[in-house]
């Protein structure tokens, strides 16, 4: 697929999702530190082009497995924002009513089919569902969003090899963000690339993208995906990013050199699609139109997501088994 | 002696063993050049050495088993697994290698692996921040497990861990690293800055790994806990005004039954409480072993506190806790039965 083949739609589409994405967790860190959300969160800002990219190419049943950085890729699928903030405020119009919180947002009705705290175990679970959906012939494609020190961990490994001994419909997605917590990936890492360099290991092409670039990783998934309905198996592709903040909430990313942190701000994923927008002739004003309308939908949702009372405590005790709660085990 | 809160005791702990023993390294991820997510091994790496305190790639299972392999030259290997809810990938290693190959090869391989990990919920975690595993391993023959509830015990039981010719499990109560909690979220941080048991000696110390401490004398009742909960009976017993016996177990496996049995012996009355989940929870054990060795001088059934038998709900993690108004019911209820 070439540059022109990506529709103007498509690409205000594309600049529309990054903008949700980017001040949807702007607003998420508001509440946090108004201390309306409770805990800890791991923002994706400066990472929203992988989120956006992958988003606008799958399909309405497609699945998306991430890990707790997931709120964009939550997004991206359709969930509406009042249900994500209302999740990390813990309030009855949460995703989950408030049991999961901002590390396990959940919407199978979007096909997003979780966020994974625990390292890798998302990988292996992607090529479960891939699987079913190659078994109920149903075309679906999982997709399964990563960082860079997830390769590090067996189930990656594992799961890679699933994929491609089954010969499944599942992409694996490693966001390279330089860092797994503290530590530089290169650290502790036996290749330069974490993802890309282990790919001949399990038969795959390397796949190496500026994750950065919003239409190349639209370009990139849609070819992936489109293998993958049509039989042709597993890719794995590592999208080179950056975060624009610490790891979490708490953390002020001061491990990093300044000079770094810099020239990763200056190729502001939001920035460089805005500047190719209008360098494609789009006018300002229709840009603005969409940041002004983001940022109304995002007001709207919180007011909503504020007004929404906490959850009963009794939802606390059941679905914890198939037949309903905990009491008569206790 | 100097004032120290549980992270600095521990910092200190790791501190004195990497002085005293060429034999002792850490490891864990983000250990090293950047001092431990909670910050236990800050300045360790800069005194020490890349080649004795080294960031670890996320691979628990790989941790703990290169762990092993480094104990079998007679190293003392002390592994950081950043949270407990992060330990299950290394499970595997634990259970089935690191706990039993003393066992199998006669005696001839042995490991003394130290595995740190801070666990307990009360910081808003969420599910996978949140849990108390400590049952899971206490009942794996061939580990011990211990879990500390104030700074001085936690740097003399790790200092025993480390120098422990077993594997040890070490869980460190999150909540309680900077200061005493008891179980009220909504009073302000406490810290160890005034408490007792945040005076720490510099120095080598160590403490037996097989002994419950009494950190409260009292004649109506026995409360049997650890870790976080500790500080919650105290807090509660003195509400009430019952003259409660607490004790601490400090050392799960191995347990002072007599220190608990003379206690219950004396009082009569026992409540056991822990965080962790009920069902087959570590308080099953208290309660089997405290049953079997007082069941003629007790004068009411012992009763439970404990986290509910569900994940730790993020929007709930009050009501999940057991607190003040959970363990206060549990007291009266052994209070007024028989
Ligand atoms: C099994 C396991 N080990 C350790 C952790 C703690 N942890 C949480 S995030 C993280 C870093 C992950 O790095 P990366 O895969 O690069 O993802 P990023 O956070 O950069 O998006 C670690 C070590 C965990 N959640 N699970
Ligand atoms: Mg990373």
């Amino acid at each position: 697929m070439t540059d022109q083949q990506i529709n103007s739609e498509t690409r205000l589409r594309l600049y529309r999702l990054m903008r949700e994405c980017r001040e949807l967790e702007q607003r998420a860190y508001d509440l946090f530190m108004q201390n309306l959300v409770k805990g800890t969160s791991h923002l994706g800002l400066g990472q929203e082009a992988v989120a956006a990219g992958f988003g606008a190419a799958m399909n309405a049943d497609d699945y998306t497995f991430c890990t707790y950085r997931g709120h964009n890729h939550t997004l991206v699928r359709g969930v509406a924002m009042d249900a994500i903030l209302g999740e990390l405020m813990g309030r009855e119009c949460g995703l989950m009513r408030g049991k999961g919180g901002s590390m396990h947002l959940t919407s199978v009705e979007h096909g997003v089919m979780g966020s994974y705290a625990i390292i890798g175990a998302h990988l292996p679970v992607a090529a479960g569902a891939a699987w079913s959906a190659q078994y109920r012939g149903t075309q679906q494609v999982a997709v399964c969003f990563f960082g860079d020190g997830t390769t590090n961990i067996g189930a990656f490994h594992e799961a890679l090899n699933f994929a491609v001994i089954w010969n499944l419909p599942v992409i694996f997605v490693c966001e390279n963000n330089k860092y797994m917590e503290y530590t530089p990936i290169e650290a502790v890492t036996a290749v330069a690339n974490p993802a890309a360099d282990r790919a001949s290991a399990y038969s795959l092409d390397p796949i190496l993208i500026d994750g950065n670039d919003v239409e190349l990783v639209y370009r990139t998934a849609s070819e992936a995906i489109a293998r993958a309905r049509a039989g042709k198996g597993p890719s794995l592709i590592e999208a080179q990013t950056y975060r624009h903040g610490g790891h979490s909430r708490a953390d002020p990313g001061k491990y990093r050199p300044d000079e770094e942190v810099a020239a990763w701000k200056a190729r502001d994923p939001l920035d460089a699609h805005r500047a190719k927008l209008v360098e494609a002739g789009v006018d300002e004003e229709t840009i603005d139109l969409i940041d002004a309308q983001v940022m109304s939908a995002i007001d709207e949702a919180t007011e909503t997501a504020k007004a929404s009372p906490p959850p009963p405590r009794e939802i606390a005790y059941i679905d914890v088994w198939a037949d309903g709660g905990v009491e008569w085990r206790c | 002696m100097a004032q120290m809160n549980m992270i600095q005791a521990i910092n200190s702990a790791l501190d004195v063993m990497l002085e005293r023993d060429q034999n002792v390294v850490v490891m864990g991820q983000d250990v090293g050049y950047f001092g431990g997510v909670f910050r236990c091994t800050d300045g360790l790496q800069a005194r020490h050495g890349e080649h004795r305190v080294l960031d670890s790639p996320i691979s628990e299972g790989g941790i703990v088993a290169t762990a092993i392999g480094m104990g079998v030259n007679g190293l003392r290997p002390v592994a950081e697994i950043q949270f407990a809810d992060y330990i299950y990938p290394g499970f595997d290693q634990i259970a089935s290698e690191l706990a039993r190959i003393r066992y199998r090869s006669d005696a001839t391989f042995t490991a003394p692996v130290t595995i740190r990990s801070p666990c307990g919920g009360g910081i808003r975690g969420g599910q996978t921040h949140s849990q108390s595993p400590e049952g899971i391993f206490a009942h794996v023959s061939g580990i011990k497990t211990v879990m500390p509830s104030n700074p001085y015990d936690a740097k003399g039981l790790l200092i025993s861990a480390i120098e422990s010719n077993d594997p040890v499990v070490f869980f460190e109560p999150k909540r309680i690293y900077n200061g005493p909690f008891d179980g009220d979220p909504e009073k302000p941080a406490q810290s160890w800055a005034s408490h007792a048991k945040g005076e720490v000696p510099e120095d080598y110390y160590s403490l037996p790994l097989d002994q419950a401490e009494v950190i409260k004398e009292g004649d109506e009742i026995t409360i049997v806990t650890y870790g976080t909960l500790v500080h919650v009976a105290l807090a509660t017993a003195e509400l009430l005004g019952v003259n409660a016996e607490v004790i601490d177990v400090r050392t799960l496996m191995p347990l002072d039954v007599m220190t608990l049995q003379k206690s219950v012996e004396k009082t009569g009355r026992c409540l056991v409480a822990h965080e962790a989940t009920r069902f087959c929870g570590y308080g099953a054990e208290l309660v089997a072993s405290i049953q079997q060795a007082c069941f003629w001088h007790l004068e009411a059934p012992i009763e439970r506190v404990t986290g509910w038998d569900t994940p730790y709900p993020h929007a709930f993690e009050w009501s999940y806790f057991p607190g003040q108004k959970r363990m206060a019911a549990g007291i009266r209820r052994v209070m007024e039965a028989g």
